[in-house]
Formats: C-alpha cells, structure tokens, sequence
C-alpha cells in the first residue's frame, strides 16, 4: 500500500527516480515501435519473444479447440450423412472436368512448348491448420501451425478450397502468420476472367475486397469472378480471389467504386494450403530514358570541360 | 482521523508469489478466443493497474515494460505498441495510489477508468499514425467493463491477505 514518493529520503535505496525509468521506458517503448514500423528488423527479437509466448497462448486455445471438438462431436450422425452425401455428389458433378484435367495439363504443357511458350508453373504446398486469429483489432491475420521448422518462408502465399486466403507475412520457429485478403494493407494483383482486364484488389477491413484503380467506364460487371494475375511473383497465375458484389460509378470521380467478396472462407477457422513460393520473375528490364534534368546537367559539364580544354 | 479512508482494512503483506501469478493468469487470460468479443477488457491492463496501485514498489515500469513486450508479439501488433501504453498506465497509476487509495471502492473504480481508457487511447493514436484503421467504437467499450470489473477484481487478488477469521485469542496484540 506504499505510493510512489516524488522525493525518497537518502536513506531510503529505492532505485532510480519514477519519472528517470518513465522517461527511459518510453523512449525505449517509441525506439522499437518506430523500427518495427519502418524498418521491420526486429524480427528476431519477435521470433524469441513468441518462442516464449507460443506455448502459453497455444495451451490458452484449448479450452475453445475442446469445445469445437465436443460440438462437432454432438453434431450427429445425420448432419456427417447429409453432408457426405452432398460430397459425394459434388465429386460426381465435378468428375469430368477433374478427370481429363490431368491429360489437359499435359497437352498444354506440350502446346506450349510448340509455342516456345514458358511452361505454367505446377503448384506445391503444405497443408496448415490454422490455430487462431491475432487479437489485434487493427489488422486481419491469423496464426497457423506451420514455421520456420516446416520450411515456410515469409512472403508464400495461402490458399483454401476455394480461393485465396492471403499471404505469409511473418515466420516465427513453430507458427507463421497469415495476413488475410481482407487486410487494409494487403493486396492482391488480379484479372478479370471474363475480359482478362487486370488490376489490384485491396483489402477493405470489414471483410470485403475494393478494386481499385479502375476506370469509371471500365468493363466490370457484378458477379465478375477476379482471379490471380500472376504478376507480383507471389501468387500463381489463375486462383479465385474474389466476386465483384457491387458497383458504384460516380462521374464526379475517374475511378468506379468496385467492392467484391472474397471467394475464400477467409473468416473461416480451418485448414489451408501454403503454396511453396514461386521461382522468380525475369528481371525487369532497364528503364528507357534517363532523368531529364541529369541529362542536362551533363551535357553542361562536358561544355565546361570542353571549354576548359580549348 | 480518516472517516472516508474505506479501504484500510488491515492487511497480512502480500506474497510476491501471487502477484506473479495474477499477472500470468491475466496474460493467459488475454489469449483466450474470448479477447475478440466486443467488451472484453484487457486483463494484463487491469490487473498491471490494480497492483501498481497496491504495490508499486513491487510491480513497476519494468513489468509493464515486459508485459506489454509479451502481448505485442502475441497479437501480432507493432511492437512497443502495448509497452508504451502499459507503461504510461504503470507510472500514472503508481503516482496516484495514494489518492485513489483513499476513497472508497466505487470511487476507486472511476479513477481507474480515465487510466485504462488512456491506454486504449494511446494504442490507437500509436496504431493510427501507423496507417490503420479506426476499429470502431467497441474498442472503448473494454474499459468500461474492466471498471465495473473493479470491485470483484479487488476482491479476489486481496483474498489471500485478508486476516483469517478464526484469531488466537493469546496473541499479545
């Protein structure tokens, strides 16, 4: 029950001065925010720090994990009926495509190298459960099983059943971190499959997906499926990313207000796949034309040194 | 001489033991999936203020320091995001113990309430001027709650230095 004296009796051993360990604290508290909010380099500490965190929060996400178990347990014999009879029937409708699937890829493989086209990357990955979502309010991503002990590297992208759920983005010894579409920092480069026009997506932050950047005239239509262009590096070409839900075209504005839903179970708890990161891109080449201004200046120092030479 | 002075209640000391302890079972209770629900208060945060109200010599800036480290990497967040907020929280609450002390619980618990909110007021402004998101108003309503939380809170980490019922009647005082 003993408050903090602003001036302790020398007598007293009590340390340094509260406001010397506030202003020390703070200082250290602003240091590490603004490192790791510009220059990200401190990961090491973090990946330390969560091999001591890890374990607690693992075994803190238990009760909830028995729960669902239990649920799931309960939820009976005629819910797994109905829905193995609805799978079943799924695997038949989509058996034909699925069957010459493997046959298409092999004449397209060897089409393309009539063409002297590059061959279409095959995707590889490994499947991760994923344990929880971060507690951060500011941002979406979730925690999955899989780190640096299983080989995943920051920057693979992840997929579910049905699309893309996002991107690793930070790797710790026994979890990864995902960052869903749906963050407001991540985003996606896609094409419409209807017409092939490409462009971003972006995450929103309420779970949905705005593209961005279109004209206001542009060729988009609601119920627009947008799929993975293929050009970042990151995400192979052709995985669904989203569905265009709504348009907005304001002629006060250049660009349309396109807000889509992501085809993925994002919000979802469950399983994904880290695909195995790409090999890289080609460089880009050179750009054309230098700076206008060094140019200029240039020239006027070679005129120096040319008038100097006479 | 202290009409109003409630909460002077005599009390054995603490044992250091049980402050480490509340402070772990607050960390954990944090990472449970219910810290997602609209409402749930920041337990770390609560339990940081009760004991550096109580005991500041013993829970300081350097816990918090720690604390918030911990809870920044679990969430994911920035880091120095939670320790700049909990240690603002542990100095102000600690420079305060004696007034807030004096009054009686109720009050008490609405001179906590300006500190928790001002650290999630702090982790706002630190997260907005990084770029993100306003997350909405229900961040706010966890202080609020963590107030009304006050009053069994109080009771449950003072139970163990409370004086046992049963008194020898030889004790010379």
């Amino acid at each position: 029950m003993a408050g903090i004296d602003h001036a302790p009796p020398p007598f007293f051993k009590r340390g340094p001065a509260p406001l010397a360990l506030l202003t020390f604290y703070v200082l250290i508290s602003l240091a590490i925010f603004v490192v790791d909010h510009r220059f990200r380099s401190l990961d090491l500490l973090r990946q330390s720090v969560a091999l001591v965190v890890d374990p607690v929060q693992r075994v803190a996400q238990t009760p909830g994990g028995l729960v669902d178990h239990a649920r799931g347990y309960l939820e009976g014999m005629q819910q797994l009926q109905r829905e193995n009879d609805e799978l079943r029937h799924a695997k038949l409708t989509t058996a034909p495509g699925l069957q010459r699937l493997e046959q298409l890829e092999a004449e397209n493989e060897r089409l393309r190298r009539l063409l002297v086209v590059k061959e279409r990357e095959q995707a590889k990955g490994q499947v991760a459960q994923i344990l929880y979502t971060a507690r951060d309010p500011f941002s979406r991503k979730v925690i999955v099983d899989k780190g640096q002990q299983s080989g995943i590297t920051a920057g693979q992208p992840a997929i579910d059943e049905a699309g893309v759920v996002g991107q690793v983005t930070r790797v710790f010894p026994f979890s990864a971190e995902i960052t869903l579409i749906t963050d407001k920092n991540q985003a996606v480069p896609v094409q419409i499959v209807r017409n092939g026009q490409r462009s971003v997506v972006f995450g929103v932050g309420d779970g949905q997906l705005e593209l961005r950047y279109m004209p206001a005239n542009a060729d988009v239509k609601v119920g627009d499926m947008l799929v993975t262009s293929g050009l970042d590096g990151v995400f192979l070409q052709g995985f669904p990313v989203a569905r265009v839900v709504s348009i907005e075209r304001d002629s006060a504005y250049s660009f349309a207000r396109i807000l889509c839903a992501p085809v993925a179970g994002v919000e979802n708890f469950g399983e994904v796949m880290i695909l195995d990161a790409r090999t890289p891109l080609p460089e880009q080449p050179p750009e054309a034309q230098t700076r206008p201004g060094e140019g200029g200046k240039g020239q006027r120092v070679r005129k120096q040194r040319a008038a100097k030479a006479n | 001489m202290q009409p109003h002075f409630s909460s002077s209640r005599i009390l054995l000391p603490v044992r250091p033991w049980f402050i480490y302890f509340s402070l772990f079972a607050a960390l954990a209770l944090n990472f449970l999936p219910t810290a997602h629900w609209p409402g749930v208060p920041d337990w770390v945060a609560l339990v940081l203020c009760f004991w550096s109200i109580r005991e500041s010599r013993r829970v300081g800036m350097g816990w918090a320091f720690i604390l918030g480290l911990l809870m920044d990497v679990a969430d994911g967040s920035l880091l120095g995001q939670h320790c700049f907020a909990y240690v603002i929280l542990t100095y102000l609450a600690a420079s305060l113990s004696r007034r807030i002390l004096w009054f009686p619980l109720a009050q008490q618990a609405l001179q906590v309430l300006p500190l928790l909110l001002l650290a999630q007021i702090i982790q706002v402004a630190m997260r907005l001027a990084a770029g993100a998101d306003f997350p909405g108003w229900s961040y706010f309503v966890g202080p609020f709650v963590a107030t009304l939380l006050w009053f069994p809170l109080t009771f449950v980490l003072l139970l163990p230095q409370y004086r046992p019922v049963e008194q020898d009647p030889n004790r010379p005082i």
